[in-house]
């Protein structure tokens, strides 16, 4: 199991900021090792991002988004919505974590 | 019974499975779009997604730095006040041009911010598909440091 997120989620005005930090390499498989093989990409491919059970983002990365992701988007939601954020990678390995909007 | 529609039948079930215990969403076992990321130019990327040709829109913008000190670490952002249904970045020179895709349910407001890495100095472009019809934006970012090989 792969590292857990960061996830802030700030209410102001009936728009929740939410703020997602992911720990994942996202190797690119464009670089190569000291013996001069190239590593294989390992990224993540999709994300997805529920408020109180509904679909507010749905996002696909490639292997050219940054190491660690982080990710920055605004729905329309209220104080103590539950967050829940999964991601899947290129490995078929899974990551969710929760927040609250506060 | 052949091999080939077996193995999908219990993909097609553990997919379900997994559906109904809520652990994935409907768009999550929307397969990742691999032709669209394995796309190497612009033209590739805007064909598969079905882009054609967008049009420059002045009601998209975006948010990235004139000059990349780091090109393993570049902030983009796309904001539009277009009613957005899925928003994408694409980097020109990259080996394979798109970055990231977004899609954007209702509710949800037409901004998103990440982070990508860029080869080198190339266009980024912002796309953003509102009532079923491509706008983008562009803009060159230069790039000191490649963030792409070793």
């Amino acid at each position: 199991m792969s590292d857990p997120m960061r996830v802030r989620a700030a209410e102001n005005g009936g728009i929740v900021d939410v703020k997602i930090l992911m720990k994942h390499d996202m190797e690119s498989g464009q670089r190569k090792d000291a013996a001069g093989k190239t590593i294989p990409a390992w990224h993540i491919t999709t994300i997805n991002v529920k408020a109180n059970g509904k679909d507010v983002l749905n996002g696909q990365f490639g292997p050219a988004v940054s190491k660690d992701p982080f990710l920055n988007f605004k729905y329309k939601g209220a104080k103590g919505d539950k967050i829940v954020v999964s991601w899947v990678d290129s490995k078929g390995d899974k990551r969710t974590d929760e927040a609250t909007a506060s | 019974m052949n091999q080939q529609r077996r193995s999908l039948l219990k993909y097609s079930a553990v997919f379900g499975l997994m559906a109904s215990a809520g652990l994935i969403s409907v768009a999550q076992a929307q397969e990742w779009n691999k032709a669209a990321f394995e796309g190497k130019s612009l033209d590739d990327v805007f064909k598969i997604l079905g882009a054609g040709s967008p049009d420059k829109s002045s009601a998209v913008t975006l948010n990235a730095p004139d000059i990349a000190e780091n090109g393993a670490v570049v902030p983009v952002g796309i904001v539009t006040t277009l009613k957005a249904e899925q928003m994408a970045i694409l980097v020109e020179k990259n080996p394979s041009a798109l970055a990231a895709q977004f899609y954007i349910p209702a509710g949800t407001e037409p901004f998103v911010t990440t982070r990508i890495k860029m080869g080198q100095t190339s266009n980024v472009y912002a796309l953003v598909k509102a009532d079923g019809k491509w706008s983008m934006a562009v803009k060159e970012v230069k790039v000191t440091l490649g963030g792409c090989g070793g």
